[in-house]
């Protein structure tokens, strides 16, 4: 069965406690399988922010209302020993064209453009509360090697469901 | 004193600062969901440091993995010891990487170019 790539899958409301679950059971898994260090690093780092990002969007007052968009959906998947990763979850449509132009602004990018792209917006972002302060994306694309893909599709008026797939450079 | 002892954890690193030898150790992980809350101490100490600074200050960074939102924070603290060293002390930064883990030396060379101190590369063997 096709199914059989994937290593992980999860939906429901990420929590602290399930973020380092998680990262504790991919860790063994690549431990296992016997991982080169750079790829296992890769991975993890790439699996932190992405949590991290479902985690604290999550925790945005504006989804407190209604229950099913607190969900996410998460995936990782091995095929032909390339690593990707796939999160899901809803996000207020009024924010698509933000989130948009924030992707491709990053998928225009080569490998240095990413490089002084991060320094600037660590020197000069403004850190928002919970620390993330938009660098995230930004990691992500430059520990991925890749470009991101990403998908928006519209539930209703008020809600869209954002899907992202990283995959990891070999 | 601002001294500082923190164990570390699977999300957050072992901090030790002490002002009474000028030496700051941050090792292992920093990934945690508030970054801010958990580096505030740290950045006070080194805040307090500043006003009565040994004449040479040594720090030494050896992080396996960091997230994106302590990157910030780990700005702050650097940011901290460049005042520290436009100050009185002298201050030197070990950066710490395991061997081929380029992402980890990219990261230091990153703060590097931000920051007005010098970083010494120090490759180490993985574990």
């Amino acid at each position: 069965m096709e199914q059989g790539n994937i290593m992980l899958s999860f939906k429901g409301e990420v929590t602290s406690d399930l973020l380092t679950s998680i990262l504790q059971i991919m860790e063994s898994k690549m431990e296992t399988l016997e991982e080169p260090p750079k790829i296992k690093k890769k991975v993890y780092n790439i699996l932190v922010e992405c949590l991290q990002n479902l985690y604290h969007h999550l925790d945005d007052d504006d989804f407190k209302t209604k229950i099913n968009e607190k969900s996410a959906l998460f995936m990782i998947r091995k095929e032909e020993g390339e690593y990707s990763i796939m999160t899901g979850n809803f996000i207020a449509t009024e924010n698509v064209e933000m989130m948009k132009s924030r992707l491709d602004t990053i998928n225009e990018m080569d490998k240095d453009e990413l490089k002084v792209y991060y320094k600037e917006v660590l020197n000069n972002g403004e850190m928002s509360e919970k620390g993330g302060g938009g660098l995230g994306m930004i990691d992500i694309a430059r520990k991925s090697g890749k470009k991101l893909e990403y998908n928006f599709d519209a539930i209703d008026s008020s809600y869209s469901f954002f899907s992202l797939n990283i995959k990891v450079a070999q | 004193m601002a001294d500082l002892k923190l164990e570390g954890s699977p999300k957050t690193p072992t901090i030790e600062f002490n002002s009474g030898t000028g030496y700051l150790l941050v090792r292992g992980r920093s990934i945690p969901e508030n970054s801010i809350e958990f580096y505030k101490p740290l950045i006070e100490a080194l805040e307090s440091y500043n006003s009565n600074s040994q004449s040479n200050t040594k720090v030494d960074i050896q992080l396996e993995y960091f997230n994106t939102s302590s990157s910030k924070c780990i700005l702050d603290v650097f940011k901290k010891l460049e005042a520290i060293n436009s100050g009185s002390s002298e201050v030197v930064i070990n950066w710490y990487y395991e061997e081929d883990d380029e992402d980890m030396l990219e990261a230091g060379e990153d703060y590097q170019a931000i920051i007005n101190i010098p970083f010494k590369m120090i490759e180490v063997e993985e574990e």
